[in-house]
């Protein structure tokens, strides 16, 4: 099963090719066919290396790709349980997600074009998970940045759009140059950038040694950047430019996570760098929070789940930075599931209320869309973390891993997820309580099927998707941690992460969900009782909801710190440099050669006699000296 | 006929095909007419064929009589071109002197 499974990123590929190439020439209804059934049948065998996953690493190799003088690169895939989970998540929600854009996009003129997209995104998602080495998962890495790019600004007649599409392209950059820097130094310290050869050289570095901190900070920059945490993170919320799909596919479920899943991948290498734990764990930590602050008070009904995705993100990172990898991973799965549906759900309203997307503008829609309520309702439970929802399971795994590590951790974690319940729920309530607030011209109706049913798939998901992670405090066995320990086995066992304080997760757990309910409590009181709605644009708000409406002014003060500065840059040497000093160069060039042409075009009389006399004259010459 | 050939002095071939060659270029360089800058052209070509056949009966070296007939077929097909060129540039300057191409003149 193991060996066919370069077929997964085939069929998305294939997908590709036949979207773009024939693209008008296919009907709208054949595009979304080969596009899902691209994504069905890499699913299917995604799912079957799934069942026969035995914890072992196969690798499996397609051919030789770069062989240059000392340095060699094989073109091959890695199937463990860590990349078989990655690919079950892409191809399983990038199918219903796609199945849903048929839907979404049904009457966008470039329809087939942005199926070609999805499918080449799938395609370079595949190859970042399943690369065997350093070198092809950033091939992959690039390629899902290009892609975001191309789907942010696919409705490319809008300027803003575009410029939050080179915004994220831009910020992905930054990350990228710090991957590539640590992945030339790791191809420097190891001699080679395959995950075998490096990770079984790494036994012979010493805890904490320099190089090994360099490389995975610089790693965890390219990783700040794809999965968006402070300070690079403000290209995603302003991704939400691009259509609702491709924010619930590319900019929540699969490629935020390239980072999570590149930093478990390491997991060997930052275990040897407490150094760089610490770091990815605070900046994981600082971000969740920061991004929770900013979500309580917008009022985008995307950009409240953009920066809960953010903030999901940063969960993330704290778990990876107290070394609970699997709970990371399984957090990524759960994530996967509900913010997915969450996206989904937000774009089934934006069908249904013909574009509308301020939630100050909605209301009452739980009767005129009660499936979309109902699936949006079991995904706000599953991100506040409420029991049994999965999202409960996987967070407090992460808060529990915290816990151990340092309890202002766990503190700051908390106080995290009861503002996502906070805010979560109030979104929930402005969209679908009350009265209906926006314009009554507009008949908000519920989603076709083709739009419905993949909600109720991920609903089903979130709900369920906990359960293969039951603690064993609750009972249960952790069915997933035991599935992932063969990855991190090695890296868990590094005396950096051994060890640690036992933490009491019962009552840990008890005091989490206690806290949610209260801002779930709190969030019904203020805006289904009390039914307020947030300030009209313009209205003069308290400090402090002004700072986190403005996002803190994190924009402008990069505008001001970084984008002004360059443009002054920028402008003086075009004012100075470029136009007194190059051009004056360029042009004396130029004015030199015409003045030499001028006075050597005399030699081309036109007359044919001079020119046989000058070559018979030239070859007596030659002749002449050839003699002497 | 190689004894007849054998029997003249290779100098008198050396001499006879430089007069002739140079005539040629004498030719090519103060004749105003294209037609006769041909015919000296192939005056110099056959001057130098001369020498070659010359130094192959002399060394009894065949390879300078294949040399020659490579020439000549260079020779003809030189000149099928430039003849059809010629007819060219009658039909449009109604005149085979090459002073009137001086369009090039730089």
């Amino acid at each position: 099963m193991i060996q066919v499974a370069y077929l997964i990123p085939i069929f998305p590929l294939v997908g590709f090719l036949i979207l773009s190439l024939l693209n008008k020439r296919l009907s709208k209804g054949v595009a979304g066919i080969i596009a899902c059934g691209a994504l069905l049948a890499s699913f299917c065998i995604a799912l079957g290396i799934f069942m026969n996953m035995d914890g072992k690493a196969v690798e499996v190799p397609l051919m030789d790709w770069i062989k240059a003088a000392g340095f060699t690169a094989n073109f091959s895939f890695l199937i463990d349980p860590l990349s078989s989970i990655f690919l079950l998540i892409i191809t399983g929600v990038g199918f219903l997600i796609h199945v849903y854009s048929v839907g979404y996009m049904h009457d966008d003129e470039n329809h087939n074009i942005f199926f070609s997209y999805l499918n080449l995104f799938v395609f370079f998602m595949l190859m970042l998970v399943m690369g065997s080495s350093y070198i092809l998962m950033f091939v992959g890495w690039e390629g899902v940045g290009l892609c975001s790019y191309l789907l942010i600004g696919f409705w490319f007649k809008n300027k803003s759009y575009n410029d939050a599409a080179k915004k994220a392209f831009i910020m992905n950059r930054i990350g990228d140059l710090g991957f590539l820097i640590g992945m030339i130094l790791i191809f420097k310290t190891f001699g080679s950038t395959d995950y075998k050869t490096v990770f079984s050289a790494v036994n012979g570095f010493n805890s904490s040694s320099g190089v090994i901190t360099a490389i995975t900070l610089l790693l965890f920059i390219g990783a700040m950047g794809k999965s968006a945490q402070i300070p690079l993170y403000t290209w995603l919320p302003d991704a939400m430019a691009g259509p609702t799909p491709v924010s619930a596919l590319i900019h929540a479920a699969t490629m935020v996570t390239a980072g999570i899943y590149m930093v478990a991948r390491s997991g060997l290498l930052y275990a040897l760098s407490p150094v760089s734990m610490t770091v990815v764990a605070i900046t994981g930590l600082i971000t969740a929070l920061f991004a929770a602050t900013i979500a309580l008070t917008q009022n985008d009904i995307k950009k409240v789940l953009a920066y809960s995705t953010v903030s999901q993100l940063g969960y993330m990172f704290l778990g990876l930075g107290v070394g609970a990898f699997s709970a990371s991973v399984f957090h990524v799965m759960t994530h996967a599931f509900f913010k997915a549906l969450l996206f989904l759900g937000a774009g089934s309203v934006i069908h249904g209320l013909s574009g509308e997307q301020d939630i100050r503008k909605m209301g009452g829609l739980k009767k005129s869309m009660p499936v979309t309520y109902m699936t949006f309702l079991l995904a706000t439970l599953a991100i506040a973390g409420v029991p049994p929802f999965s999202g409960f399971f996987s967070k407090d795994e992460i808060l529990g891993a915290a816990y151990a590590a340092s309890p202002v951790y766990w503190v700051i974690g908390v106080i995290t997820a009861m503002m996502t319940a906070f805010y979560m729920f109030r979104l929930l309530f402005l969209v679908f309580f009350g009265e209906f607030r926006g314009d009554h011209s507009i008949h908000a109706h519920e989603s076709p099927k083709v739009m419905t049913v993949p909600l109720m798939v991920l609903a089903f998901l979130s709900t369920v998707g906990g359960f293969l992670g039951i603690p064993k405090s609750l009972g249960g066995n952790n069915a997933i941690e035991k599935f992932l320990e063969p990855v991190f086995q090695k890296a868990q066992s590094q005396p950096s992460l051994a060890g640690g304080s036992e933490a009491p997760e019962i009552v840990l757990m008890v005091i989490t969900v206690l806290l949610a309910a209260v801002s779930i409590w709190y969030a019904y009181k203020k805006y289904v009782q009390e039914k307020e709605v947030p300030a009209a644009e313009g209205t003069k708000l308290p400090a402090l909801q002004n700072t986190l409406y403005h996002k803190y002014y994190v924009d402008e003060i990069y505008s001001a710190v970084i984008t002004k500065p360059l443009d002054k840059v920028s402008g003086f040497l075009e004012s100075i440099i470029e136009s007194k000093f190059i051009d004056n160069i360029v042009n004396k060039i130029g004015t030199a050669v015409e003045w030499v042409g001028g006075w050597l075009r005399q030699l081309q009389t036109g007359n044919v006699d001079f020119y046989i006399f000058a070559m018979v004259v030239g070859i007596v010459l030659m002749l002449f000296f050839k003699m002497m | 006929m190689q004894e007849i050939v054998k029997g003249i002095p290779l100098n008198w071939f050396i001499i006879l095909s430089g007069i002739l060659f140079s005539i040629g270029v004498m030719g090519v360089l103060f004749r105003r007419n294209a037609i006769i800058i041909f015919m000296s052209i192939e005056l110099m070509l056959n001057a130098v064929n001369l020498l070659l056949v010359a130094f192959s009966a002399k060394w009894g070296d065949a390879s300078g009589q294949v040399f020659v007939f490579f020439t000549m077929a260079v020779a003809a097909a030189e000149i099928a071109v430039g003849l059809a060129i010629l007819v060219v540039m009658y039909r449009n300057t109604k005149s085979t002197d090459i002073d009137v191409l001086n369009k090039l003149k730089g």
